[in-house]
């Protein structure tokens, strides 16, 4: 195992939205625990962080359980999870979470979803005065519940959401973009015009399996997201596809499991990488990726 | 002892046929020995990923037993093939090489912890506290393996322990000479191949009508019918019991928030750290192991 110093040098240090990152590879939202694998694997976890920031679960105004088992299938090269945003809500994650999260040795990202932009604005304001936290990320792939349509998938929607949180706080704004239109770029420009920093895609893409064995489908939800290297020849795609029409830096991610997947969405115009699923496979992808990334990047 | 962060390679020391299952040994040169109950997760190094994109996802494994070797540790694992994955590490042959994260989990306890936890000191059961009539360990086709590794560790302990065992037929049965050799086990099996015909909860119930029966405590791994079966028979003759459960599970260190489990005052645990080893009543016994992923 490599020290501090070891690592500084074998991975590039970034800037992204003004936030200083010893390299570019980060988690994705829900695929790291920082508190239970810290339960898991003790301070080894501290002083091997894999990822140059940490983005927390989604967090809700009020708790969740999350969605029936079963939750997660097995699908090729990938797997599909209904897993339901489970979470504390916002009051306890302040007074529980955000003081373990606060001793990582990274910056901290808080991921946040409301159903309206009351719940939003209630989020952003309880977050935003913790200095700990160095940004938000906005999951916008929930339904209103005045509209009824799931923010995201709307520009004029995500427009007036970041309109609306954008003067509550100087933190940086990183919107989730997901990949379930046909146009993610319109809905990042939106974005971008209602004050976001940066946007994140993809998240993961609806799929369903049926169980062979009863005929029903393999998530009890019926439909989950679908994650893993099966999925990263559609994010290299939306990447580059967002990458045209804004200026603001990206976080690309989708089935990324090596320094090479990464630098693919590094070449279709990502400024940072988000390792998610191959983590569930290997806790300490992110420091490898960001090694293996750091051997394809040219030298300064 | 915490796990090792990470994943790490441990190549195989062994594979063989054990009755219908097989039972494969790592040798692991970095982790803290395993306690009993505990698991990892395993893939392997080479032809994981096969035609079809299938397995991806490692596979969650309770440790059978454990042994010191050369300068680190055995572990060995008892597997029965029923999908992608669990065919391919049926597969394994010396020297290749498994990615191995873990021990994973929590363990089991001991009868005097488990009857602390159900009847707090000076309270009226305070003479049965010690659980004096031992442990009973019940399991059920390739749930005996984290048993064998319990009844090991009892036996170092001298704590006095039964094992019943049920099987379904013989093509779905074994580990008994690899895993339970050197002690008495009461066995059944549905086809009545070996053993009592019938379940091995009819031994179980059998077993808890002994005068001494109160002051056992019971230890269970296996399908979830078994477990509901275990759960009912002790829950109402108020036996102290631990089960050692199995569902989906992506990751095994608490990322993926797969492998919920119903709490029965509503809401989930997360069962690769919150358990997998659950003390009554904390979580529904029945819950199901539906899923895709062996």
């Amino acid at each position: 195992m490599m020290n501090a110093s070891e690592r500084e040098q074998s991975t590039r240090a970034v800037d992204f939205c003004g936030i200083e990152l010893r390299h570019p590879v980060i988690n994705a939202s829900g695929t790291f625990d920082a508190i239970a694998a810290r339960r898991v694997y003790g301070d080894a976890l501290l002083e091997d962080f894999p990822f140059s920031a940490f983005v927390s679960k989604t967090i809700t105004p009020e708790p969740r359980v999350g969605n029936e088992p079963q939750r997660i299938w097995e699908t090729p090269a990938g797997m599909i999870n209904s897993i339901g945003l489970p979470n504390k809500g916002l009051d306890s994650f302040l007074r529980e979470d955000l003081p373990q999260l606060a001793e990582l040795p990274v910056p901290l990202v808080v991921s946040v979803m409301g159903t309206s932009r009351e719940e939003f604005s209630r989020l952003v304001t309880g977050v935003d005065e913790r200095e700990e936290v160095a940004a938000f990320e906005l999951n916008v792939s929930c339904p209103n519940v005045h509209s009824g349509l799931i923010v995201g998938e709307q520009p004029a929607e995500t427009l007036v959401l970041l309109e609306t949180l954008r003067p509550m706080t100087e933190k940086p704004l990183i919107v989730k973009l997901t990949p379930n239109v046909a146009d993610p770029a319109a809905v990042a420009v939106a974005a971008v015009e209602g004050g976001a920093d940066a946007v994140s895609l993809i998240n993961t893409l609806k799929a369903s399996a049926i169980d062979p064995l009863t005929g029903l489908p393999g998530v009890a939800a019926g439909h989950g997201g679908l994650s893993g290297p099966a999925v990263r020849p559609i994010a290299v795609a939306q990447v580059r596809a967002v990458a045209a029409a804004i200026e603001a830096p990206i976080v690309g991610m989708g089935g990324v499991s090596s320094g090479a997947d990464a630098h693919e969405l590094i070449a279709a115009g990502a400024s940072l990488v988000a390792v998610g699923t191959e983590s569930f496979r290997d806790p300490r992808a992110g420091q490898r990726v960001a090694e293996e990334l750091s051997k394809l990047l040219p030298a300064d | 002892m915490t796990a090792p962060f990470g994943r790490r390679r441990c190549e195989v020391v062994g594979s063989r046929a054990s009755g219908g299952y097989r039972v494969f040994s790592l040798l692991d040169t970095e982790g803290p020995s395993p306690a009993p109950g505990q698991f990892y997760m395993l893939a392997t190094e080479a032809h994981w990923e096969q035609s079809g994109g299938r397995p991806f996802l490692p596979r969650a494994l309770s440790v059978a037993d454990t042994a010191g070797a050369g300068d680190g540790i055995q572990l060995d694992f008892l597997i029965e093939g029923i999908g992608p994955g669990t065919d391919r590490l049926c597969e394994l042959e010396e020297s290749e090489g498994v990615w191995v994260n873990g021990p994973l989990g929590n363990s089991f306890s001991t009868p005097a912890e488990l009857h602390r936890f159900s009847n707090p000191p000076g309270g009226e059961l305070d003479a049965v506290r010690s659980g004096p009539a031992g442990a009973i360990l019940v399991g059920g086709g390739i749930g005996i393996a984290p048993l064998a590794l319990l009844r090991r560790r009892f036996a170092e302990r001298n704590v006095p322990t039964r094992v019943l065992l049920g099987f379904r037929d013989e093509a779905h049965s074994g580990g008994l000479e690899d895993l339970f050799s050197c002690c008495e086990v009461g066995l059944a099996s549905e086809d009545g191949h070996v053993g009592h015909r019938g379940y091995v909860t009819d031994l179980l119930s059998a077993m808890l009508e002994g005068d001494d029966a109160q002051s056992a405590a019971v230890y269970a791994c296996g399908p979830p019918a078994m477990l509901e079966a275990v759960r009912a028979m002790c829950a109402e003759r108020e036996v102290p019991c631990e089960l050692a459960m199995e569902s989906p599970m992506a990751c095994g260190y608490g990322a993926c928030f797969g492998c919920a489990v119903p709490k029965p005052d509503g809401g989930y645990i997360r069962l690769c750290v919150d358990g997998p080893v659950i003390r009554l009543p904390a979580a529904d016994a029945g819950a199901s192991e539906r899923g895709n992923r062996a």
